[in-house]
């Protein structure tokens, strides 16, 4: 069988769509060399109509993928920074995301704004690093967050077809991963379906993209000590509280870990919804990024300011230690 | 002064600073129709009239908040759209009544929008600030001033790709063209040959900032550094905007790629309605004087019938007693509808309490 990676997943979902519906189409920056591969082939496949170049013009282009989305077209925008993604916030959250509801229902704005390498990049500073979904979830955007590829086959193909604005989030640290598949059982996976990686009974980590593959390693190393089960939610907005309600009902213990700031983010969410809606044995905890940035330039500096194996594995003791409020 | 149909000199002195008003050509192209002198003037009227009701509406608590008023400005309306065909689409602003009146919008419906009653465009989700109306064509009207160039330069490339002779007039105010999103929209519009006609309603002010405090260089300037043919148009005679925007439409259909149109007018109302209460301060009455001598609608009702005009006037009146009876006697929205439409699969966000 062959051995698929998360990128070759994001170019075969993409293509696979362009090749089943006409109406969509890719748009982006250095698009005519597919410089992060994600479009690779697509220009002599589709042609310069539906593989669009574009300047360096986030807030243009974002605005008029809006305007191809109300005549009828489903565009794609690749960005290649996580960063862009803030220059463009008005743009998702102000103009596309609210234009249903403003115009009463009339029209929908089915973009999906795909950024393919978000997350952390060794030696590329401060502005190249960030990993702003949960801003995303926070503003009411659809907001997908896949770990493996075929994950992201799945959920990059259920957000073209959405009838609504989908940020997609693919972490740089998953580009690289691999799955053996069978090809045709690849399928959409709907939004809002979480999926358990690794079942266990004392406590649920829920760990958000490429932080699964790094959960599912210390719930390995710490099979002697606890059973730990590793719960991706896959999307964070819509988020499957049902699945992570069933999962800590089974449990009883949560940590979460997350890429995302400290403050207000997703970690933070899913804290304070399973205290308030489910029953927890513990307090739970959550190993995040700090607020504000990854400084980005020198490696020492940055692996102390992301979540790492050893902090989920604390995390983790110390929730199972604790005998309650 | 060019040759054709001069800027008026009262006007010219009220212009942006330094900057000489080139006119547009009022002549227009062939196998255009010239509207009805009558139609323009009863589209103006209209306009005007609605929002003085609209106003009423505001005092009478039926208009929640309150509204921009277009007062002053109907001759752009009125003469832009007159050029457009049926299928043809509009971007509009958040001073959009005018607008949507004038490319067809049902009167009664937008009033009951602006009212907030689920009769409404947008079932009173749009409001005054945000009208949308599918069946008229206008897309949009976009809150953050200058956004909707960029849309529109989307909505011209999908129509162009699928073969429709679409055109796109997107509608702007001065203050619009400080803004980077806008420019951004032109450079694409211009480098693709769109078929976008940019309609600047340079009325004098942002808010309370006048335009020649805020715009370095011209607004012309703007189009004409990314290649788009772009002229300052008389925009308080509805016949020379008509012209020129005629002119604008068929380079567009042409496939002659976009243009820019400042159109010197103004407003003779406050920015929003809100001005009514907190009475702000920031131009002399000797200016609003000074642009009421050249009224657009004392402009076309000179050209028309007065007998003419005065059962023009009297029907509006009566069709805008219909409109106000129907905005106000319709419903007002359900607060457990409050969540619908925000997800086009139906999807609700979770409440803000949990119990």
């Amino acid at each position: 069988m062959p051995k698929l990676s998360y990128l070759k997943a994001l170019n075969r979902a993409l293509g696979d769509e362009m090749d089943r519906d006409e109406s969509v189409f890719v748009l982006g920056e250095d698009m005519n060399f597919a410089l992060t591969n994600v479009t690779a082939g697509f220009l002599k496949r589709f042609g310069p109509d539906r593989v669009v170049e574009v300047p360096l013009t986030e807030q243009g282009f974002t605005n008029f993928a809006t305007g191809a989305a109300m005549a009828g077209r489903r565009p794609v925008i690749e960005f290649q920074i996580p960063f862009l993604l803030l220059l463009v916030f008005e743009q998702i959250t102000n103009q596309a995301n609210k234009f249903l509801m403003m115009s009463g229902g009339q029209r929908s704005v089915p973009v999906t704004y795909l950024m393919p390498a978000a997350g952390w990049r060794a030696g590329w500073g401060a502005q190249h690093s960030d990993q702003p979904y949960s801003m995303f979830a926070h503003m009411g955007v659809k907001t997908v967050l896949p770990a493996t590829p075929t994950d992201a086959y799945g959920l990059l193909t259920t957000a073209i077809r959405d009838d609504d604005p989908v940020v997609f989030f693919g972490p740089l640290a998953s580009l690289s991963v691999r799955e053996i598949v069978e090809y045709t059982d690849l399928a959409p996976i709907p939004l809002g379906s979480g999926r358990v990686h690794r079942p266990g009974t004392d406590v649920t980590v829920v760990a958000l993209g490429h932080l699964v593959h790094e959960a599912l390693a210390v719930a390995e190393e710490l099979a002697d000590e606890a059973s730990i089960e590793v719960w991706d939610p896959r999307s964070v907005y819509p988020f499957d509280w049902a699945g992570l309600a069933e999962s800590v009902a089974k449990t009883g213990r949560l940590v979460v870990f997350d890429d995302s700031n400290r403050s207000c983010g997703m970690g933070a969410e899913i804290l304070a919804t399973a205290a308030e809606e489910m029953r927890l044995q513990a307090p739970p905890k959550r190993v995040t990024r700090p607020d504000g940035a990854i400084v980005g330039a020198v490696p020492e500096l940055d692996a102390v300011l992301q979540p790492t194996r050893q902090q989920l594995a604390e995390a983790v003791r110390s929730v199972l230690k604790s005998t309650g409020w | 002064m060019a040759d054709g149909v001069a800027v008026p000199a009262a006007l010219d002195g009220l212009a942006v600073a330094g900057v000489a008003a080139v006119p547009a050509s009022a002549t227009v192209p062939a196998g255009v129709t010239t509207p009805d002198s009558l139609d323009l003037y009863r589209t103006m009227r209209f306009i005007r009239r609605f929002e003085e009701r609209a106003i009423d509406l505001v005092r009478a608590g039926e208009i929640f908040s309150g509204i921009h008023p277009c007062i002053g400005q109907e001759a752009v309306a009125a003469g832009a759209c007159a050029a457009l065909d049926p299928d043809d689409i509009v971007l509009s602003s958040h001073r959009g009544h005018g607008h949507l009146l004038a490319k067809g919008s049902d009167p009664g419906r937008v009033m009951a929008e602006m009212a907030g009653r689920v009769t409404g465009i947008d079932k009173g989700r749009g409001g005054s600030f945000h009208p949308s109306d599918f069946t008229s064509g206008v897309y949009n009207a976009t809150g953050t001033v200058g956004h909707g160039a960029g849309i529109a330069a989307g909505i011209a490339w999908a129509a162009a790709k699928a073969g429709e002779p679409k055109v796109v007039l997107s509608f702007f105010g001065d203050g619009a063209v400080t803004q980077g999103a806008l420019l951004e929209g032109f450079n694409l519009a211009g480098l693709w040959q769109l078929p976008v006609v940019y309609i600047c309603e340079n009325n004098r002010y942002a808010t309370t900032l006048p335009v020649e405090t805020a715009v370095a260089g011209t607004i012309t300037g703007r189009g004409e550094a990314f290649g788009i043919p772009s002229s300052v148009v008389d925009g308080q005679d509805v016949e020379v905007v008509h012209a020129a925007v005629a002119e604008a439409v068929a380079r567009a259909r042409s496939g002659g790629g976009p243009s820019l149109l400042e159109m010197r007018t103004y407003r003779y109302h406050g920015h929003h309605t809100f001005e009514m209460l907190v009475r702000l301060r920031y131009r002399e009455q000797a200016e609003i004087d000074a642009w009421k001598e050249r009224d657009p609608l004392d402009i076309q009702a000179a050209r028309v019938d007065a007998a003419a005009r005065e059962r023009v006037d009297a029907e509006v009146e009566r069709e805008l007693d219909e409109v106000v009876r129907f905005a106000v006697d319709s419903p007002r929205p359900d607060p457990a509808d409050a969540m619908d439409h925000y997800y086009a699969d139906g999807f609700r966000p979770r409440p803000g309490v949990s119990l």
